[in-house]
């Protein structure tokens, strides 16, 4: 059973503290946050939809070679070894605890692929003027990949094991390792592009279209 | 609350659920609406206490085995922290130090500490309170280094018979003390820091 929305559009409650607020009107690259808690409520961002594409794109460039060619290799006394993203979550699931290889593939493979995947999904789908409903479920989702996803921990990690490595052999970083620490900062700058908010708006409603758009009413001033 | 809307925690709309019905679902998102996350207490107190058990064999049971010519020697995370440190290498040894014992011990106080404090219904410092709540959820992520560092040692140096690194038992009771912290830090409801906070504000 569906729930009734309320009337007054400009009316939000803090995720964090419940506090019934109206979000005033921002111009791009301005945030407004809680009174009460200070929360971030919402940061509008400027060109969300074609800047969030292009560094999509990039991601997913930068996302294929980083899992097609090796990231870490070394030599000691003459004899060689390598390793990719995958070759270390897989030696785990043979010979570790092969739980681990499942997370170790999960939050460094699986959930990159997915926080990348759904938002070029979620982009292309909100250029309609009205995004289906399937932009919606995945941009429900889309917040779980990136918790889960974490390049950026994976990173710091390697950089550990590679100096610990270096004591006792020769390191050869590989061009995986310079491409995951180009796809941090493209991923990063993926998301703080995106403004969830404003296609949200634009949306179709899941009550069946029951719904006007919502720029019906006027946005009032902020009461706090 | 206390007006009878509900606050859908994907898309952000409020709504007012339908008479005499308890959870409705957004009319936006579809997503299943409710006043505050369900069984939030209960639910994150199992996920700590589950952090809580799995960290003892997590400190206390090897993570690597490193085999050489000589023989075969285990580390604990706390002797692989021990190991890193030399003059050249303590900063990486305070990191691994950081994200492996010191933010998952404080993140399990942390989050015990949001429980009781809410529910015994404190109404004090409910804004550092949530603060803190942040911090657990934005930091819980990094603990997870030490088990990138393992698993990426391990897969890398396998130079048999000259020298192999293999993961312990430590390690999968490692990542379950981080992968719990995570989902409780996920299921606690923040809101609930502030239902008992004095009702002058707001």
């Amino acid at each position: 059973m569906y729930n009734q929305p309320i009337s007054d559009r400009s009316l939000i409650a803090c995720l964090h503290c419940d506090l019934l607020q109206r979000l005033p009107e921002l111009p791009p690259g301005a945030s407004a946050r809680c009174p009460r808690c200070d929360k971030e409520l919402w940061r509008r961002r400027e060109d969300s939809l074609n800047r969030t594409l292009a560094l999509t794109l990039a991601a997913v460039v930068l996302y294929v070679v980083a899992n097609s060619v090796p990231m870490l290799g070394l030599t000691i006394v003459g004899r060689e070894a390598s390793t990719t993203v995958i070759g270390g979550a897989e030696h785990l699931w043979q010979h570790g605890p092969a739980t681990v290889g499942l997370l170790v593939l999960f939050t460094a493979v699986i959930a990159p692929a997915l926080q990348i995947g759904f938002m070029l999904a979620i982009v292309l789908g909100g250029y309609h003027e009205r995004p289906p409903r399937w932009v919606g479920t995945l941009l429900r989702h889309q917040p779980t990949t990136r918790t889960w996803s974490m390049i950026e921990v994976m990173m710091l990690g390697v950089l550990v094991a590679l100096v610990k490595i270096a004591d006792y052999a020769t390191v050869i970083p590989g061009v995986a390792l310079f491409t995951l620490g180009g796809l941090v900062f493209v991923l990063a700058a993926m998301q703080a592009s995106f403004d969830p908010r404003e296609v949200w708006e634009r949306i179709e409603w899941a009550e069946g279209g029951a719904r006007p758009a919502a720029e019906s009413e006027p946005m009032a001033e902020r009461a706090s | 609350m206390q007006l009878g809307l509900q606050n859908c925690g994907v898309c952000g709309l409020l709504s007012q659920p339908p008479p005499l019905v308890e959870e409705g679902r957004c009319p936006r998102c579809d997503e299943e609406l409710s006043f505050r996350k369900s069984a939030s207490f209960q639910r994150t107190w199992a996920l700590v206490i589950a952090a809580a058990i799995c960290y003892v064999p997590a400190n206390l049971l090897p993570v690597l085995t490193t085999t050489t010519a000589g023989g075969a020697e285990s580390d604990t995370i706390l002797q692989g922290v021990v190991l890193l440190w030399s003059p050249a290498g303590w900063p990486l040894s305070l990191i691994v130090l950081v994200a492996s014992i010191i933010i998952p011990s404080a993140k399990i106080l942390a989050l015990a500490y949001l429980l009781i404090t809410a529910q015994r219904g404190s109404g004090e410092n409910s804004k550092e309170r949530v603060r803190l709540y942040r911090m657990v959820e934005f930091i819980g992520r990094w603990s997870m280094v030490d088990v990138f560092v393992d698993t990426f040692t391990a897969a890398l140096i396998q130079l048999q018979p000259l020298m192999s690194v293999e993961p312990g038992a430590g390690l999968f009771f490692f990542a379950a003390v981080v992968v719990f912290t995570m989902l409780a830090a996920e299921s606690f409801d923040p809101r609930l820091v502030w239902d008992f906070a004095s009702p002058k504000r707001g």
